[in-house]
C-alpha cells in the first residue's frame, strides 16, 4: 500500500541528487532548475569524474554560484556555459564538444558497430557461399539413392 | 586479406603502446591544466591592498610585464615556493605582485610578516572572485601578464627553480627586451 | 623475521615461477612427461610460498611493525583490526602481492582441478601462468617492494585514508583481483591452444568453467565497489564512469562475450579463431587496467600513488604479454579451421550479435576513457569525457542486446525459427505493455527514457519466464511431465536463466534512478522534511567518540502518516591523524526503494543541513549483479564440467564387464 502511495507520489517530479547547499538556492524555480541542469553539465575541476552538481568542493561552490549568478543577469544557458568555458576551457565541459578533433569519440562507437554488423555479415555469406563446391548427384547416383532409401523403409 | 585482419589486433596494440609511451614521458605531466586564458586579456580587478590603503587594480600594472602570484595562508605548497618567490624579488628584482586568494587579511598579513614580502603589493581576494576570473583552481598558481594585459603563462602549484630558469626567465626577456 | 620469511618465499616463488615457465613448456614440444609434470609440482609450492609471503606482510600489519615501511606509510595503532588486515591491499605494494597471490592461487587451482585435461595442455597452460607469475614478481621486487624495512621504527604509522576504512571497501579488491587474475586461466588456455595448432569442443568445455569463475567474481568485485560508492559518497551515485571503474568494466563486458562465444565453439565448432582472440583480450584489458591505475596516465580518484618509472615496467609488462599473444594469434590463428555453418537467424547468430554489441560496447568504454590521453599525446586540446558522452553512446548499443537476449535462447541451433520464436513470446509482449502503460501513467509528465528502460527490464524478465515454461512444455503437456523436465534441465541451461534474470533486475535498477528524489535543508534539531510520503525529523546531534575518530552522530526519526519507520544515525566522523572528515549516511531499504539521509556541516548557529534522497529500485542494481554472479555459479555446478566424473564412471562400469568377461 505504501509503495503505491510512493509510487503516486513520484507525479510531483523528480530532481537530481546533488551537493548543493540550500543557501546557494535561487529564489526563482525556473531558474534554479537550470542552474542545477547547467551544473550537472559541469566538471568539478579538483575532484575526480563528480560534476559540481555533486561535489561539494570549494571550487564547485564558487563556480556553482558563478552560475547562478550569470542566470540571474539574464544570460542563457550557452552563454552561462560559456562563461565557466573561457575561465576554465573546454576540460570543464563533461561532454565534450562534437569538433574535428572529437569526431573519432562520437562517431566512432556507431561506426564500429556497423563495421561489425557488415563485416559478420560478409564472413556469414562467404561461409554460406563455400561448401556449394559438392557437385550435383549425376542420374545414376539419384536412382541408386531412391533405391536403398525404399530398401531402407521395406 | 586473411592475414591482415588477423595482424589487426596486434597493430592497434602497438598504436596503444605508443600513446602510452608519449604519456609517459618525463616532465610531463598530464594531471596539469593548461589555463583557458593564455593569449587573451587578464580579467580586471579592483583589490583592496594588504596594509595601505592603495588598491592593487590590473589598470595599474599595464605598461610593463607583470608576475602575479595566487597564494594564500592555508596553503602548504606555497611555503614550499615562498623561498624561491623570495628570491626572485630580492636578488632579480622581478616584478612580483601577489593575490592572497580566499584568506583572512590577518592570515595573509601574518605569513608575510613571518617568512617575508617578496610582493611589490598584495591583492585580497577574500571571496576568490577574482581567482574564479582568472581560471584558478587550486593554489599556489603563478601568471605571467604582459606589458599590454595579455596573460602570456601561467605556472600551476610551486614555482620551481628548474621552471623560473627554463620558462620564466626567457619568457620574460622575450617580453621585455628593453630590461 | 617474519617479514623476511616473507620476503625471501617472493623471490623462492620468482625462481620457481621461472622453472614452471620453461621445463613443463619444453616437455610438452618434447612430450617429456616427467617435464610436463614439473608445471603441477611448480604451480602447487609456488601457492605455498606467495601464500607465505602474504600471509608474512598481514602479520606485520596486524603487530604494527612499523619498521616495515609499507606498514608505516599505511597503518596505525588505532586502526581497527579489521582495517588492519585489509588494509595490506589497500595500497599499491599490498595490492600488487594480492595481485599475485591470486595468480598462484589460480595456477594452483588449474594444477589440481585439470586432471582430465591431456598433459601437454596443461602444461602449456601452466607455463604461461607462470610468464605471468615472473612479469609480475619481478615488478614487486624490482619497483613496489613491499618488505622493504627501515631503522629506527617510526613511532607510528601515517594510518589508512578514512575513506577506505569501510567493510564494503575492504573487500572488494579480493573479489576484483580474483576477477582480473582469474582471466589469466581463459587466457593461458588460449595461448596453449595457439601453440599446439588446436582448438576443439573440449578446449571449450575445458576454458568454460574458469571463465565462468573468474566472471562470478569479476562481477560481484564490480557490484561492491559501485555499492561502495553508493552509501559511502553522500548523495547515492553509483557509478561515474571514471577510468578506474572502466578499467573494470571492460574486463567483464568482453568476459560475458567470451562466456556466450565459448558455448558456441563447444556447440557448433565454430568462431573459434574469435574466441581466442576474446579469451587474449579480455585479460590484456585486466592488464591495461593495471597500467592506467598505477603510472599516472590516467586522473582518477582510485589511483594510487603514481610513479612513471613504475608505469614503464607495467608498460614492458604489457607489450610482453599481450604483444606476444596477438603475434601468436596473428601467425596460428588463420590455421584455425572452422566447422559448423549456422543461418543468420539462429542461437549462433544471436550469440555472433551478442558478442558484436558487447565487443562494441567495451570498445566505446575503451574510446572514452582514453579519448583525452589520445589528444593529449598529439598535441591536441585538453578535452574530458565525462557521463554524458558514455551514456549516449555506450547505452543504446545495450537496449538491441537486452531485447535479444529474450529471444535468442529460444531459436534453435543452426536455423532458427524467429516467427515462432516472436508468437511463442506473447507472454512477454504482454508484460512488457502492461509495465510501460502503468508507468508511464503514474510518472507522466516525468522522464520517459526511464519508463522505456523499465519496459526493457520487463521483457527480458518475462522473457527468460517464458523460455523456460516453452522448455518444459508448461500447460502443453501434463504437470508431472512438465516437473520432470524441469528436473532433468541442464543446470547450465538454469545457470543462463538466472543470470538473464539477474541483468533484467539490475537494468530495472537503473532504468529506475531519474525517478529519485531529494531534498536538501538546513535543520535545527526538530525541524522536519518531507519526502516522498515520509517525514524525516531531526531529533538532535551528539558527539560520539570511535576507536580512530570522533563522530557527530545525528538521530533521525522517520514516520510516514504518524507511525514509526524507523530511527536512523548518519554521521560525520572527523579523523584527528589524517586531518580528514568523513561522512556515514544512513540508509534504510525496503528492497523496493531506498532512503538515503547524510548529514552535511554545521553552521555557526547549530543547524544543521541534512541531505534526503529517496531512491526507487536502487536495491535493484546490485540484487540483480548478485543473482547474476549467482547464475554463473549455478552454471558452474552443472556435473558436465566435472569430465573427470564421467570418466571414473565409466572406468567402473568397464570392470564388471571384465569380469564378467573372465
Amino acid at each position: 500500500m505504501r509503495t503505491l502511495i510512493l509510487c503516486m507520489v513520484l507525479l510531483l517530479g523528480a530532481l537530481p541528487a546533488g551537493a548543493v547547499e540550500p543557501r546557494e538556492r535561487l529564489a526563482d524555480p525556473a531558474l534554479e532548475a537550470r542552474a542545477r541542469t547547467i551544473s550537472g553539465e559541469l566538471r568539478c575541476l579538483v575532484c575526480q569524474n563528480e560534476s559540481i552538481d555533486e561535489s561539494g568542493a570549494d571550487l564547485a561552490h564558487d563556480i556553482r554560484i558563478l552560475v547562478r549568478e550569470r542566470l540571474t543577469a539574464g544570460d542563457t544557458d550557452a552563454q552561462t556555459i560559456q562563461a565557466v568555458v573561457n575561465r576554465y576551457g573546454a576540460f570543464v565541459l563533461l561532454k565534450p564538444p562534437v569538433e574535428p578533433a572529437t569526431y573519432v569519440l562520437w562517431f566512432g562507437p556507431p561506426t564500429l558497430v556497423l563495421a561489425g554488423l557488415v563485416g559478420t555479415a560478409i564472413w556469414l555469406h562467404r561461409r554460406q557461399a563455400a561448401p556449394a563446391d559438392t557437385a550435383p548427384l549425376t542420374s545414376d547416383e539419384s536412382r541408386r539413392l531412391a533405391g536403398l532409401l525404399r530398401d531402407n523403409e521395406g | 586479406m586473411k592475414r591482415i585482419v588477423y595482424l589487426l589486433p596486434l597493430a592497434l596494440f602497438f598504436v596503444l603502446v605508443g600513446y602510452f609511451l608519449i604519456s609517459l614521458r618525463p616532465g610531463h605531466d598530464t594531471h596539469e591544466l593548461p589555463s583557458a586564458m593564455l593569449q587573451k586579456p587578464a580579467p580586471s580587478f579592483d583589490l583592496a591592498d594588504l596594509g595601505d590603503d592603495n588598491k592593487l587594480a590590473l589598470a595599474g600594472l599595464k605598461g610593463h610585464p607583470v608576475i602575479v602570484n595566487f597564494f594564500a595562508s592555508w596553503c602548504v605548497p606555497c611555503r614550499i615556493e615562498h623561498p624561491l618567490l623570495m628570491r626572485l624579488s630580492q636578488q632579480d628584482h622581478l616584478p612580483l605582485y601577489g593575490v592572497a586568494y580566499k584568506d583572512k587579511p590577518e592570515d595573509a598579513a601574518r605569513l608575510l610578516a613571518t617568512y617575508g614580502d617578496p610582493f611589490r603589493q598584495v591583492g585580497l581576494d577574500q571571496d576568490g572572485r577574482v581567482g574564479l576570473d582568472f581560471g584558478v583552481y587550486g593554489v599556489p598558481e603563478t601568471y605571467v601578464i604582459d606589458a599590454n594585459g595579455i596573460i602570456r603563462k601561467r605556472f600551476v602549484g610551486p614555482l620551481t627553480a628548474e621552471a623560473v630558469e627554463k620558462d620564466l626567465m626567457p619568457l620574460l626577456k622575450q617580453l621585455e627586451p628593453s630590461s | 623475521m617474519i617479514t623476511e620469511l616473507g620476503h625471501f618465499a617472493l623471490i623462492l616463488a620468482l625462481f620457481v615461477a621461472i622453472i614452471q615457465s620453461t621445463i613443463p613448456l619444453i616437455g610438452a614440444a618434447r612430450r617429456h612427461i616427467g617435464w610436463m609434470a614439473v608445471g603441477r609440482s611448480c604451480a602447487l609450492i609456488g601457492f605455498g610460498l606467495t601464500a607465505l609471503a602474504m600471509l608474512s606482510l598481514m602479520h606485520a600489519y596486524v603487530t604494527s611493525d612499523f619498521t616495515v615501511i609499507n606498514v608505516i606509510q599505511n597503518s596505525h595503532t588505532d586502526k581497527p583490526l579489521l582495517y588492519k588486515i585489509t588494509g595490506v591491499w589497500g595500497n599499491h605494494e599490498g595490492s600488487m602481492l594480492l595481485w599475485v597471490f591470486m595468480l598462484s592461487l589460480c595456477a594452483a587451482a588449474v594444477a589440481l582441478f585439470s586432471s582430465n585435461l591431456p598433459p601437454a595442455l596443461r602444461a602449456r597452460v601452466l607455463a604461461v601462468q607462470g610468464m605471468i607469475a615472473v612479469g609480475f614478481m619481478l615488478f614487486i621486487l624490482l619497483t613496489s617492494n613491499p618488505f622493504l624495512r627501515t631503522f629506527p621504527p617510526a613511532p607510528n604509522g601515517q594510518g589508512l585514508n578514512p575513506v577506505l576504512q569501510d567493510p564494503g571497501l575492504a573487500f572488494h579488491p579480493p573479489f576484483l583481483y580474483l576477477g582480473y587474475v582469474g582471466f589469466s586461466v581463459a587466457f593461458a588456455f588460449a595461448v596453449a591452444a595457439l601453440i599446439e595448432g588446436r582448438v576443439d569442443a573440449a578446449w571449450a568445455r575445458w576454458v568454460r568453467p574458469w571463465t565462468l569463475a573468474s566472471w562470478c567474481a569479476l562481477t560481484i568485485g564490480i557490484a561492491m565497489g559501485s555499492w561502495w560508492a553508493y552509501y559511502t559518497l553522500g548523495w547515492g551515485g553509483w557509478w561515474f564512469w571514471d577510468p578506474v571503474e572502466n578499467a573494470s568494466f571492460m574486463p567483464w563486458l568482453v568476459g560475458t562475450a567470451l562466456i556466450h562465444s565459448s558455448i558456441v565453439v563447444e556447440k557448433r565448432d565454430t568462431l573459434k579463431s574469435w574466441t581466442i582472440l576474446l579469451a587474449i583480450i579480455t585479460f590484456s584489458l585486466s592488464l591495461v587496467g593495471t597500467f592506467l591505475v598505477r603510472s599516472g596516465v590516467l586522473t582518477s580518484v582510485h589511483a594510487f600513488a603514481t610513479d612513471p618509472e613504475r608505469g614503464m615496467f607495467i608498460l614492458l609488462l604489457l607489450v610482453t604479454a599481450i604483444g606476444g599473444s596477438l603475434t601468436l594469434y596473428a601467425v596460428r590463428a588463420p590455421s584455425l579451421q572452422g566447422g559448423g555453418l549456422f543461418a543468420p537467424i539462429s542461437r549462433e547468430g544471436s550469440l555472433v550479435l551478442n558478442n558484436l554489441l558487447l565487443s562494441c560496447g567495451c570498445a566505446t568504454v575503451f574510446i572514452g576513457t582514453l579519448y583525452p590521453l589520445f589528444l593529449d599525446a598529439m598535441g591536441g586540446p585538453k578535452l574530458s569525457v565525462g557521463f554524458p558522452f558514455f551514456n549516449r553512446s555506450f547505452v543504446p548499443m545495450m537496449v538491441p542486446m537486452i531485447v535479444a537476449a529474450g529471444i535468442g535462447p529460444m531459436l534453435a541451433w543452426k536455423r532458427g525459427d524467429l516467427l515462432g520464436a516472436l508468437q511463442r513470446l506473447w507472454v512477454a509482449y504482454i508484460a512488457t505493455a502492461l509495465v510501460l502503460l502503468v508507468t508511464f501513467y503514474l510518472t507522466y509528465g516525468g522522464p520517459v527514457m526511464a519508463v522505456l528502460g523499465l519496459g526493457l527490464a520487463a521483457w527480458l524478465f518475462t522473457a527468460v519466464l517464458t523460455e523456460l515454461a516453452d522448455r518444459v512444455r508448461l500447460f502443453r503437456i501434463p504437470l508431472a511431465d512438465s516437473w520432470r523436465r524441469a528436473v532433468n534441465l541442464p543446470r547450465a541451461s538454469y545457470g543462463m536463466s538466472v543470470a538473464h534474470l539477474g541483468l533484467a533486475v539490475s537494468v530495472a535498477g537503473f532504468a529506475a534512478s531519474p525517478f529519485a528524489q531529494e531534498a536538501i535543508e538546513i535543520l535545527k534539531p526538530g525541524g522536519a522534511i518531507h519526502i516522498a510520503g515520509y517525514e524525516i525529523t531531526l531529533e538532535h546531534v551528539d558527539r560520539l567518540p570511535g576507536p580512530n575518530y570522533v563522530a557527530d552522530d545525528a538521530t533521525i526519526r522517520v514516520t510516514s502518516g504518524g507511525s514509526l519507520v524507523t530511527v536512523m544515525h548518519p554521521e560525520r566522523r572527523y579523523f584527528q591523524l589524517q586531518n580528514q572528515t568523513t561522512g556515514e549516511t544512513a540508509i534504510r531499504t525496503n528492497l523496493l526503494a531506498d532512503l538515503y539521509v547524510a548529514l552535511g556541516d554545521a553552521d555557526t548557529k547549530g543547524d544543521w543541513t541534512v541531505r534526503v534522497y529517496w531512491k526507487p529500485l536502487v536495491p535493484w542494481i546490485w540484487l540483480g549483479a548478485v543473482i547474476m554472479a549467482f547464475g554463473g555459479m549455478v552454471s558452474l555446478s552443472d556435473r558436465r564440467w566435472r569430465v573427470g566424473v564421467a570418466a571414473r564412471a565409466s572406468r567402473r562400469v568397464s570392470q564388471p564387464v571384465a569380469a564378467a568377461g573372465e
